[in-house]
């Protein structure tokens, strides 16, 4: 209150109101408690009802089996006893534990070594960056599309131009061996643009000069990466090894390219945990159980985000 | 010695700038392809040995494509929801960072932690339980069940407070002592500001929601309320043999985001250095 008098003397009073006794006001701090609650509401409130109720409603649908018309009953556990024992899901896990153990370090090596070759400045280094940035903004439906269409079958392009070079032709997303394997290329084809630039920030970060002492020392590129770039690249391989980690456990390609190109198949071979999770839930209303697996994956997600934390002695990320 | 920066001639330099144009170069290729075959007579879709250049160009098959399917309306359908979902992310994100930037309250960090724990939710787990709610809402085949979902971010929240702290306060004072409201700071000094990264916050949301599958799959039947990447899914499933024409409409499909993303470039590749906004 004090302060709030002092100051209107101060300001209003070298201008005309000096004798005008103070109308009783809400202090200084309580409006400006006012105003971030108001600033706050609408994006908190939007927040609660389409994050915080899902969120609950997600974690507590597990235990509930829930019909097409809304009724729930309580089954306990029996979702989640069920789920170990649903020879799918069990298929779906070890799908996705490969396409998670594959994409994380993919998506680091061609990340940085893309980002390596378009930090150089050399003409026209803008357009190759937007090249490789394009697909990351294309909708994965389409892309899911074209690589279907470049993959069919002994016509398609791809196979087309293998037997040019005397390669025989694959069935690239009909064959179980090789489906997997086709879904993790496109993946790691669309998501790289992204984290060619987190990347090539983080290397933009690391001082010229600590090359160039390097370079006077007479230490050869290959020395120069392993003893340089690899270590003041730390912050940057944290936050990559993070966002990369999410995004293949349940990032929206995971499910996009695996609807688009192989519906899961063939032999379920590339039904991924996400893409289960929607067939159980809205093809066969089976709610609660999508919901439990749905949980199980967050509690993975959890756990797995935790492990890096850890195992990266804290992930010192600096979020200010 | 005299490699710094393609002062003179070296070999490896060559080497890695032509090793550059050929990665890009098959990087770009199916896209190269999909616009060859959305040019091509359905009979050369697979015509031996391939040809990128197509020998018989028919520019028909963009209209066609059109015709087929109302690509019109989702076209429209697709603006209608990232625009205005665009717009509520960047009002509430914009209110909600200036709270968390400029405004003293009880709480506030740990308000501001929880935010950030949100991050770490994707869309993908909670889609089951948000088509519940959307079911009680009785939102089912609605805008407001594509659009609202999506329109109230952490993410936003945080990317605009962190560019709003980088804004001097000195400005702001002098407002504040000639009793300009709260609101009106916001609006008339931070947001002008705050350009550069609005422009990138808003690209990115109307991108994602330009292209977002799984929600419009799970919440829309039909074609009266479907986006583009829905559009497409039910325009395979019609005509999926038609390579050609489905090649035409993936091509027009794209073209939203591609300019949009074109005319911004050099804004996004510098928010996404800061931020590393726009993961999926």
């Amino acid at each position: 209150m004090t302060r709030n008098v002092d100051e209107s003397t101060i300001v209003a009073g070298r201008l005309v109101r000096e004798g005008q006794p103070a109308k009783p006001r809400l202090s200084r701090k309580h409006r400006e408690w006012i105003a971030a609650a108001l600033f706050l509401l609408p994006d908190a409130l939007g927040l609660f009802v389409f994050l915080g109720i899902p969120m609950v409603l997600s974690l507590s649908m597990g235990f509930f089996d829930v019909s097409g018309f809304g009724q729930y009953t309580w089954v306990g556990l029996r979702n989640y006893r069920e789920m170990f024992n649903d020879q799918l899901f069990l298929q779906s896990l070890k799908a996705s534990a490969i396409y998670v153990v594959v994409l994380v370090p993919a998506i680091y090596c061609v990340g940085l070594g893309l980002a390596l070759l378009v930090k150089q400045r050399i003409p026209f280094v803008g357009i190759f960056r937007g090249m490789f940035f394009l697909p990351y903004v294309i909708s994965l439906v389409v892309i899911g599309l074209v690589w279907q269409f470049m993959l069919v079958d002994q016509l398609g392009v791809v196979n087309q131009l293998l037997a040019n070079v005397g390669i025989t032709g694959k069935s690239w997303l009909g064959d179980p061996k090789f489906a997997l394997g086709t879904v993790l290329f496109v993946s790691v084809w669309f998501l790289m643009g992204y984290y060619m630039i987190i990347f090539l920030a983080g290397l933009q970060e690391i001082p010229r000069e600590f090359y160039e002492a390097a370079r006077l020392d007479g230490a050869n590129s290959f020395q120069t990466f392993w003893g340089i770039t690899i270590p003041l690249l730390k912050p940057t391989s944290f936050f990559v090894l993070l966002i990369s980690t999410v995004t293949a456990v349940a990032g929206s390609q995971g499910f996009d390219l695996v609807y688009i190109m192989t519906k899961g198949g063939p032999a379920n071979s590339t039904s991924l945990v996400v893409f289960y999770v929607y067939q159980q839930a809205f093809q066969y209303s089976h709610y609660g159980y999508a919901a439990a697996m749905a949980s199980f994956l967050v509690v993975t997600l959890l756990i797995l985000t935790t492990l890096l934390f850890i195992g990266t002695k804290g992930g010192r990320f600096d979020f200010d | 010695m005299d490699r710094e920066d393609g002062r003179g001639f070296p070999l490896g330099q060559v080497i890695s700038h032509g090793f550059l144009i050929l990665v890009a170069l098959l990087w770009l290729f199916p896209f190269v392809w999909m616009i060859s075959t959305a040019l091509k007579p359905n009979a050369d879709v697979f015509a031996m040995p391939p040809r990128v250049i197509p020998t018989d160009i028919q520019w028909g098959n963009f209209k066609a494509a059109w015709n087929y399917a109302p690509f019109g309306r989702f076209m429209l359908n697709g603006l209608l929801v990232a625009g205005i979902g665009t717009f509520l992310v960047l009002l509430t994100s914009s209110c909600a960072a200036y709270a968390f930037a400029r405004l003293d309250f009880p709480g506030r960090d740990n308000i501001f932690v929880a935010y950030l724990g949100t991050l770490m939710v994707p869309q993908e787990v909670i889609v089951v339980p948000m088509f519940i709610l959307m079911k009680n809402l009785g939102w089912i085949n609605s805008y407001q069940a594509l659009i609202l979902p999506w329109a109230f971010t952490a993410f936003g929240t945080f990317l605009l407070r962190q560019f709003f702290l980088t804004i001097p306060f000195e400005l702001e004072d002098a407002a504040l002592l000639d009793g300009a409201s709260r609101f009106r700071i916001l609006w008339n000094i931070m947001v002008p500001l705050a350009t550069p990264a609005l422009a990138v916050l808003g690209v990115f949301t109307f991108i994602n929601y330009w292209n977002s599958f799984l929600w419009p799959l799970i919440i829309v039947n039909g074609q009266e309320h479907a986006t583009v990447p829905l559009g497409l899914n039910i325009f395979m499933g019609q005509y999926g043999s038609q390579w050609n024409y489905l090649m035409a409409a993936s091509t027009i499909s794209i073209l939203p985001s591609v300019l949009l993303v074109l005319a911004t470039q050099r804004y996004l590749v510098e928010g996404i250095a800061l931020t590393g906004l726009g993961g999926h």
